[in-house]
């Protein structure tokens, strides 16, 4: 076999109808997917039945995997830059010829730089124990998901407590009575296991408290909606915790046994009283004893959501460390209706997959963004990517030369893509594996187009929960185009970088059995339903048998880690002043018929998309002149700027305004998505820096962008 | 009228629009039209709460079809065994006759194939024992579909559920 050659799994191509069980890639969130293909294509995508969460459901997304798939705009053969970055000259290039050019440059890159001026971003996910390896065999330690604007802050914010990340927490919204959100925004940012059982709750009465200075969908399902002031919620949190603390609402037994710090939280809260947050958030100090009367009556079956979008503001990871500190408060560790503890196959007598990154030896070079090192309260597992951009302007702490974004674009999901380019332009090579013609791919040396998740198998994943699962995502047909598996890609290059052994396998099946090696498990069980639970049922750990993976192993409230980094473990509240005039906060989400920027070329969810609108509230509209369906002009302080209408509501904070992220892409070779509406990302300008420094993550939400009336703006083009 | 209910629980609705997609793909069909629609307002003031309306709109299967009436070519037809309203593409001429005749707007035109596409409940689907497409596939279970009657009306049940989660006053609650 040439090495170059497509590595199919055997029998996609095979004539008449078949099931493949799999997993959705239209978004990060990788839902467990049932695939019908008829004469080697694929007829009909649902959710996997043999899952009960989910059942057939799939969201809009997930169903346009169909129109994904048989869409001919995307990368079709590797192809390598000719002109100036971003200036969209490309030539077509073999496998051989597009991997040769990455290993010389990867060559003069380590030559330079060493191993560790190499670095790689993905989504994260249940797959990243290759890319991880990929990066570890080429003596580098700089992996870096995606959390720099995401969840950095609430994953940080975790480890911090418990000693494990958020998702170490399941919540149990079945038998929760009331759910508290922070602009969570769960029927819109979707994930359809979670919505469905939300939306279930809601059906079978339970409380939901939404707070959040826009009243989104979810906010229409709770029963209780406060319009906080923009980037208040940590005042909110600490008058709440104030209030548990004085109206003793929490559960003192479990709080005795397992939380240590209650002294360190009574002084840090002695005077955040209900009035003293109400100027701060807006919410009605009355209106907060009543919440607090409320969730007292129905713990512990009470669950504070401490966020997943999280890369908000500067006190960001505050708001998720005081979230987790409610759910300790209310006694919910572990218990029905609260937060369930993810276990490990280990948990009930099983084996974990066999890890790929065992297969190469350990990076001791500190990582580039000190995360571990100069900054213990950051996770070395995920980094802190707008480090790595500072790193390739300054060579501060050590110079980086080559990036790879894998399935991940920067350039939508940073703020200031300007200021990232000039990061990015200094490299020696960027190169962008992807499904899609990104805003990073665009600007990058190299595309390598990854075959879609309907044409590629990936490495097997295990998802730890109450009960933790293997997961399979199965090749369902052969690739359209000329891409590859992302499994094959890292090999072939690692392969010409002389460090074959990571990942030397010839089939995904053969690398499938060595990660599945003493589990008990085999691809045949595994292909038989897509996924293999190893329990039968949830067991709770009984309480005595709590135990945190802190240095305590109780849930520290005062933290060693957040003290070595010099911060405090509960920061006092920095209070906002409120934009006036024509300058707002800006606030973005997502609708649920979009994935960030990479779906808004799709041709059926591009139809069904959302026309952007500015939200701004009537009384800071008025003002300017502004009414109802006005076009108005938006910008962040940079050269760039955008027309959007404006809805004029009350549903939105006065000091802030909201459009929809996922817009204003400009690659020419996605036609449908190219021009249409506004970059958020580039209003937020100037803000790359900008950061939680406790958490890490970017500090989005502190935009500021001027509005004015267009001239002429009611009128019709 | 035909003899099924595709009943929309707005309630539980979360206007995702995949319902929209679903439909779609199982009709083969690109950018353009759409058998069936979600259509959102909002929000409003609800007794102090932000509420949104959704209304799900695919085709009511009338008893007496405008759109079957004002078919020249026989194409829009009704069944006889179920009250199925469906177009036969085979007979279809894309005169949009049916287009402009139905009061609420349901059947579409098709760019690809220069025909009309409608709601049919997916009687492919529902012939071999399915749901239609877009209640298989729902993200909620919002939407059911089955013989009018044999389908439960979730809002009786989400009312009593509702009722008994509220804790009686002066009563204490057993868990």
């Amino acid at each position: 076999m040439s090495s170059t050659m497509a590595p199919n799994v055997l029998g996609t191509s095979a004539l008449g109808r078949r099931t493949v069980y799999s997993m959705c890639g239209m978004c990060s969130v990788r839902c467990p997917i049932e695939v019908t293909v008829e004469d080697g294509r694929v007829a009909w995508l649902q959710g996997n039945p043999h899952d009960k969460a989910i059942g057939m459901s799939l969201c809009a997304k997930g169903s346009a995997g169909l129109a994904f798939e048989y869409d001919d705009e995307r990368p079709q053969t590797p192809l390598i830059r000719k002109g100036p970055r971003g200036a969209g000259q490309w030539r077509r290039a073999s496998w051989d010829e597009a991997l040769d050019y990455i290993a010389d440059k990867l060559k003069e890159t380590i030559e330079e730089f060493g191993g560790r001026g190499i670095a790689l971003s993905d989504r994260y996910g249940p797959f990243i124990d290759l890319t991880k390896t990929f990066v570890q065999a080429l003596g580098s330690p700089n992996y870096f998901n995606h959390d720099a604007s995401c969840g950095g802050n609430v994953h940080n914010a975790a480890r911090s407590l418990f000693g494990f990340s958020h998702l170490g927490l399941i919540n149990d919204l079945k038998n929760a009575k009331h759910l508290v959100l922070y602009g969570r925004n769960i029927v819109e940012s979707l994930m359809v296991k979670e919505a469905k059982a939300f939306m279930a709750a809601v059906a079978n009465g339970m409380r939901v408290t939404y707070i959040d200075p826009r009243a989104s969908i979810t906010a229409c399902k709770a029963t209780r909606y406060w319009q906080v002031r923009p980037n208040s919620d940590y005042a909110l949190n600490l008058a709440i915790i104030h209030e548990v603390v004085k109206q003793e609402a929490y559960d003192k037994d479990f709080v005795a046994s397992f939380v240590s710090g209650m002294d360190y939280l009574r002084k840090a809260v002695k005077d955040t009283t209900p009035e003293w947050q109400e100027s701060h958030t807006g919410v009605p100090a009355g209106q907060l004893r009543d919440f607090v009367k409320e969730i007292a009556a129905d713990r512990p079956r009470v669950i504070f959501h401490p966020g997943w979008m999280t890369a908000r503001h500067k006190q960001s990871f505050y708001v998720s460390r005081t979230s987790l500190i409610l759910n300790a408060l209310m006694g919910n560790i572990e218990v029905p209706g609260g937060c369930l503890l993810a276990k490990t196959p280990e948990y009930y007598g099983r084996k974990s997959l066999k890890r790929l990154t065992d297969r190469v030896p350990k990076v001791n070079e500190p990582r580039v963004d000190g995360a571990g090192t100069d900054r213990p309260q950051w996770d070395p597992a995920i980094g802190m990517l707008h480090q790595v951009f500072a790193a390739m302007e300054t060579g501060k702490p050590y110079g980086i030369g080559a990036y790879f974004a894998y399935r991940h674009d920067p350039l939508t999901g940073m703020p200031d893509p300007d200021a990232t380019e000039r990061a990015l332009d200094k490299l020696n090579l960027l190169v962008s594996i992807d499904v899609r013609y990104s805003e990073t791919g665009w600007f990058s040396d190299v595309i390598l187009p990854e075959s879609t998740y309907l044409e590629r198998a990936n490495i097997l994943c295990q998802m730890n929960g109450p009960v933790p699962v293997f997961g399979m995502r199965d090749q369902v047909i052969t690739p359209r185009f000329d891409s590859r598996p992302a499994w094959w890609i890292f090999r072939e290059i690692l392969r010409r970088m002389g460090k074959k052994e990571a990942l030397d396998f010839e089939t995904i099946e053969e690398l499938w059995n060595y990660q599945l090696e003493g589990t008990g498990v085999t691809v045949a069980e595994m292909r038989e339903e897509g996924i293999v639970s190893l329990a039968d049922a949830p067991m709770l750990t009984p309480r005595e048998n709590l135990k945190f993976p802190t240095p305590s192993g109780k849930i520290e409230i005062e933290s060693d880690t957040l003290k070595k980094a010099g911060l405090p473990s509960l920061a006092p509240y920095e209070s906002k002043t409120a934009p006036t005039g024509d300058r707002f906060h800006l606030l973005f989400a997502r609708p649920a018929t979009l994935a960030h920027g990479q779906s808004l070329n799709n041709p059926l969810l591009n139809e069904i998309a959302p026309k952007q609108e500015l939200w701004m509230h009537p009384d800071r509209a008025k003002p300017l002149g502004i009414a109802d369906g006005d076009e108005v002009e938006i910008n962040g302080g940079g050269s760039y700027s955008g027309l959007l209408k404006a809805k004029v509501t009350r549903w939105i904070h006065p000091e802030v305004v909201f459009m929809l992220h996922g817009y204003g892409a400009t690659v020419p070779l996605a036609t449908r998505a190219l021009g249409r509406g506004v970059a958020d990302q580039r209003l937020q300008h100037g803000r790359l820096y900008e950061f939680d420094p406790a958490g890490g993550s970017c500090a989005m939400t502190e935009t500021i962008v001027q509005i004015k009336r267009r001239a002429n703006g009611g009128a019709r083009q | 009228m035909s003899k099924y209910i595709l009943r929309h629980d707005e309630a539980n609705c979360i206007s995702c629009q995949a319902c929209e997609v679903h439909c779609k793909t199982n009709k083969d069909l690109g950018p353009g039209p759409s058998p069936c629609k979600i259509l959102s307002f909002g929000p409003n003031d609800v007794d102090g709460q932000p509420r949104m309306r959704f209304i799900f709109m695919p085709c009511f299967h009338c008893e007496d079809p405008w759109c079957v009436r004002a078919c020249p070519t026989g194409a829009m037809q009704q069944r006889e065994k179920d009250g199925i309203v469906f177009v036969q593409s085979s007979l279809c001429i894309g005169c949009k006759s049916c287009i402009a005749a139905c009061p609420w707007g349901v059947p579409q035109w098709d760019p690809a194939t220069r025909k009309v596409v409608k709601c049919d409940y997916c009687k492919d689907r529902v012939d071999v024992g399915l749901q239609p497409a877009c209640v298989t596939k729902c993200v909620t279970g919002c939407l059911s579909f089955g013989v009018a009657n044999e389908v439960p009306d979730p809002r009786r049940e989400r009312y009593a559920r509702q009722l008994l989660a509220e804790p009686l006053p002066g009563r204490k609650e057993e868990s």
